[in-house]
């Protein structure tokens, strides 16, 4: 049990609105951690701070340190952490002008890797893992925007994954798809964790029961309780978490 | 009693706008048929792929013209779309800041020159040292084609969801390759769009021409030369006392009015099938 993230004394901002207040967190690696919470409680602002997209936004700060690996992120190159952290949106997004090929291999190409016998493996396995592969194998040429809203998230996942990372974050990933195709992203998760740490917000209750080994509740901006799911639904320490999980809260 | 009273309303609005329709539309109609009929008169093989005669003898064609307005366009497609589109990006890529207002400022400022004054400005840039050419034709033209493309690549850019942006980003790809392989990419269609009706509206153009371009009986042989170009040789033509040139302008005219109307057709089904 290795500690990939260690978040210490995490504040963010929009402009003069404090979003995050002093958090502080650590994140196992190879498993998954769901954060949980209220709508805008800052579930996205945290995960995006993770990957420093958080301050592209207009008037955006973040202080404190969230060491990936021991090195504190914000001493690196931005483009050098979201490398080792892919992130997978709550709208899928997958690139309206390309191909499900292109899609997949775009990450590859911009970042200079020419070798057309690699992005081809790399594409292939991909989709393979994102559970895609069999679904598209036969059309791979065609527009990633025809693909169902279930597709279109597994090729979202496919093109997080084609760039190599470590971190896989997910924003709500099924909170935009049917329940059947939500279920298919639930089981997909649970078998990337063998290669991947992984994070998902959600404000599904039973989602984060059924998903995760850690849980991260968070409410008005603060981290309330943090600790291995069994714990934090059977024994909260908190009455807030307690009131949240029975869904009288939030 | 309201009940009537509205349904008049209702009615008297219909007519009205049908009325408003027809008194619009006919003189758009008998001008389009007016060039038509004109027109199709002197479309012989001739007509396009040969030079034009001396007033009096009959036959000849446009082929220069038409030789003209391509390298007219072409050019004109070379000097503008590079500029807009970096111009562009900068205006929807980056942070806001003073300087990108007064670019805005400045774009819209130029958007509503009238287009003789750009054929003044490369008249006074290009044709008083280096005599009249393509070039200085196509550089007027740029000066009304660009703040055109400007203002329609913005809005490309800007219709780009910031989560396609975002998840480029994500991808551990640097802001300048997510901006010129993902956004670009995205936004193109409407690029696209933007770049073909601006030539559709430059195209048309003769004041910036007339002493730009100048014209030419025969074929131009490099970009140095003085060029013939649609418009000018229907302004030409037009107002010359011999029937047949008259003849002429009417199908020139009509060569012109298909080249705008079908890359008006194109832009929109592009449009429409994204
Ligand atoms: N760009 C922004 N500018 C200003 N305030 C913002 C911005 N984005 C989010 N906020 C505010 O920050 C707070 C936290 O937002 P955040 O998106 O992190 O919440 P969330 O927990 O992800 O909510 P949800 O479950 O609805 O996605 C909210 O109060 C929100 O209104
Ligand atoms: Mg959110």
């Amino acid at each position: 049990m290795k500690d990939k993230i260690v978040v210490k004394n995490l504040n963010a901002w929009y402009g003069d609105l404090q979003v995050l207040k002093n958090i502080n967190l650590t994140i196992i690696e190879n498993k998954i951690t769901a954060i949980l919470g209220p709508s805008g409680c800052g579930k996205s602002t945290f995960i995006r701070c993770l990957n420093r997209l958080h301050e592209l936004r207009h008037k955006a700060r973040a202080e404190g340190e969230i060491l990936l690996d021991g090195v504190n992120v914000f001493n690196m190159d931005p483009v050098e952490v979201r490398k080792k952290i892919g992130m997978v949106f709550q709208h899928p997004n997958p690139f309206p002008t390309m191909n499900i090929y292109d899609n997949v291999a775009i990450g590859l190409r911009l970042n200079g890797v020419k070798n057309k016998e690699a992005i081809d493996r790399a594409v292939e396995e991909s989709l393979k893992v994102a559970a895609l592969w069999d679904e598209v194998r036969e059309k791979l040429n065609s527009s990633g925007t025809r693909l169902s809203g279930g597709q279109k998230q597994r090729l979202c996942i496919a093109r997080a994954i084609a760039t190599k990372p470590e971190i896989l974050i997910f924003d709500e990933p099924t909170s935009a798809l049917d329940p059947i195709s939500a279920m298919k992203i639930e089981d997909l998760l649970i078998d990337l964790k063998e290669r991947y740490t992984v994070i998902i917000v959600t404000h599904n209750i039973q989602q984060a029961r059924r998903l995760s080994d850690y849980i991260a509740f968070f409410w008005m901006g603060e981290l309330i309780e943090y600790g291995p799911n069994e714990k934090i639904f059977k024994n909260p320490k908190e009455e807030i978490t307690r009131e949240y999980l029975k869904g009288r809260v939030g | 009693m309201e009940m009537a009273a509205r349904k008049m309303k209702n009615h008297a609005l219909t007519i009205y706008s049908i009325t408003s329709l027809i008194i619009i539309t006919i003189p758009l109609l008998h001008i389009i048929a007016t060039t038509i009929i004109n027109g199709v008169q002197s479309f012989t093989l001739e007509f396009f792929t040969s030079l034009p005669r001396p007033p009096g003898e009959e036959g000849g064609g446009i082929a220069n013209a038409i030789q003209g307005t391509a390298i007219l366009i072409s050019l004109t497609m070379l000097f503008s779309i590079p500029p807009s589109l970096l111009t562009a990006i900068f205006l929807s890529e980056f942070p806001d800041s003073r300087f990108k207002n007064l670019i805005r400022l400045f774009n819209d400022t130029f958007m509503g020159t009238p287009s003789i004054v750009a054929g003044v400005f490369a008249y006074t840039l290009f044709v008083t040292k280096f005599g009249f050419s393509a070039i200085a034709g196509a550089f007027a033209l740029s000066v009304l084609a660009i703040p055109m493309m400007v203002k329609t690549m913005e809005e490309a850019f800007k219709l780009v969801p910031i989560d396609i942006r975002e998840a480029g980003l994500s991808l551990g790809i640097r802001h300048w390759k997510v901006v010129t392989g993902i956004v670009l990419r995205s936004a193109m269609p409407a690029i696209a769009s933007g770049i073909l009706l601006a030539l559709a509206r430059i195209s048309g153009e003769t004041a910036p021409l007339l002493f730009t371009a100048f014209g030419n009986p025969d074929f131009a042989g490099s970009v140095t030369e003085p060029v013939s170009a649609l418009p000018l040789m229907i302004y030409v033509y037009a107002t010359s006392p011999y029937p047949d040139w008259n003849r002429k302008a009417w199908s020139a005219s009509l060569i012109l009015m298909i080249a705008v109307l079908a890359i008006n057709l194109i832009t929109k089904y592009r449009l429409r099938r994204r």
